[in-house]
């Protein structure tokens, strides 16, 4: 349950130019840098924005990842939708949080 | 000089990079709210502008999230998103240093605010400024209020911080003006966006308007979640708004549920403080 870095990682992608550079040019140097699952990793290679969505992925940090990988605003909603009939419902972070 | 004007309105990106989506007669009631908000905050004629909005991510994360937040830099860079998905292109907005930090340095006397000196701006400020300041005129304090990442501010301490905000502002020489900024109930970038609760939002902006600080403050956050979304938690720019106009009542001058721009679109002023 690495659900932090796995946010912050992509939170950075998005607000450091620099860090998008190298992710683009190296993507696993720098997903070696944050401790996080293979099913974490493989969300993010994928890109499977569905099961980064189910892993707790605040939307207002996932939504910039979607847009980068080339999802348009209603690709993005039906590919979160997608995710949640494939992986379930969401698992941790703020969706989850108040929900139980 | 007292504080010269105070109101809320919504800040939903999709207002400005999917207008066309949206039924044309809400948009248009939507667009000419907005006008009527520009031309009242012009005619308080004030020297800058307090912002108060919700953090999404554009400069605070969960390594360092603090409840409240205010800028204290010469100018913002804006808007965070890229400018063509946001439909407003990239702009320098001014700020003022030194207003800023007395401002931080009266709020600090009953509220602990962070306050940073070097700030983005992303939808949740550039989308009301796009429309009330469209030549970016007006000097920024921008600030925010931790809606995102739990535990989230209490509702208790968001009226608070507009109690402390109202004291600051009060005491400046300048002209200043306070506008809050947020959604009701929404559900932003999840696969519920569009949802909108139109009653539960009326409900609040009755409140809201009525200054009922009891009522404003009597909301869970898992009431909130229930109802209104992990987007409703972004009440807490209008209980700002509404602790700095404590003994004051509101007026809403708009409330267009646009499901395209996903969330219950709002404008609301508070009538004499």
């Amino acid at each position: 349950m690495s659900l932090y870095y796995l946010q912050k990682l992509l939170y950075q992608i998005n607000r450091d130019p620099e860090i998008r550079k190298r992710f683009e040019a190296d993507r696993e140097g720098v997903l070696a840098g944050y401790e996080l699952s293979a099913e974490e990793l493989g969300a993010i290679r994928g890109p499977d924005i569905g099961l980064l969505y189910v892993l707790g992925v605040n939307g207002q940090i996932l939504m910039h990842y979607a847009a980068m990988c080339g999802f348009e605003w209603n690709a993005y909603l039906e590919a979160m939708r997608e995710g949640v009939r494939r992986h379930g419902p969401v698992r941790a972070g703020l969706y989850k949080l108040v929900e139980d | 000089m007292p504080l010269v004007f105070a109101g809320v309105c919504s800040h939903a990106p999709g207002i400005t990079n999917r207008p066309e989506r949206a039924e044309a007669r809400q948009r248009e009631r939507l667009y000419a709210g907005f006008e009527r908000l520009r031309l009242a905050i012009e005619a308080a004629r004030p020297d800058a502008l307090v912002i108060v909005a919700a953090e999404h991510f554009a400069n605070f994360f969960m390594n360092n999230m603090p409840a409240f937040a205010m800028g204290m830099a010469e100018h913002y860079e804006g808007p965070i998103e890229d400018e063509k998905w946001l439909g407003i292109p990239h702009a320098r907005v001014p700020g003022n240093r030194d207003l800023s930090l007395r401002l931080v340095s009266r709020v600090m006397q009953e509220v602990d605010v962070a306050y940073a000196e070097e700030w983005k701006l992303d939808h949740g400020i550039m989308v009301p400024l796009h429309f009330l300041t469209p030549r970016w005129d007006l000097p920024i304090v921008p600030a925010n209020i931790n809606c995102q990442g739990p535990p989230l501010t209490p509702l208790h301490r968001a009226y608070a911080f507009g109690r402390a905000l109202r004291s600051a502002c009060d005491e400046a020489p300048e002209r200043l003006a306070l506008l809050g900024t947020g959604g009701i109930s929404h559900w932003p970038a999840t696969p519920n966006s569009g949802k909108i609760n139109e009653a539960w939002d009326r409900e609040f902006l009755a409140r809201w308007a009525e200054n009922r600080r009891d009522a404003l403050l009597s909301y869970t956050d898992a009431e909130t979640y229930r109802d209104g979304g992990q987007g409703g938690f972004e009440i807490r720019t209008f209980i700002t708004v509404a602790g700095a106009a404590q003994g004051s009542t509101g007026e809403i001058w708009c409330y267009e549920p646009i499901p395209v721009f996903a969330v219950g679109c709002t404008i609301g002023i508070i009538k004499s403080l």
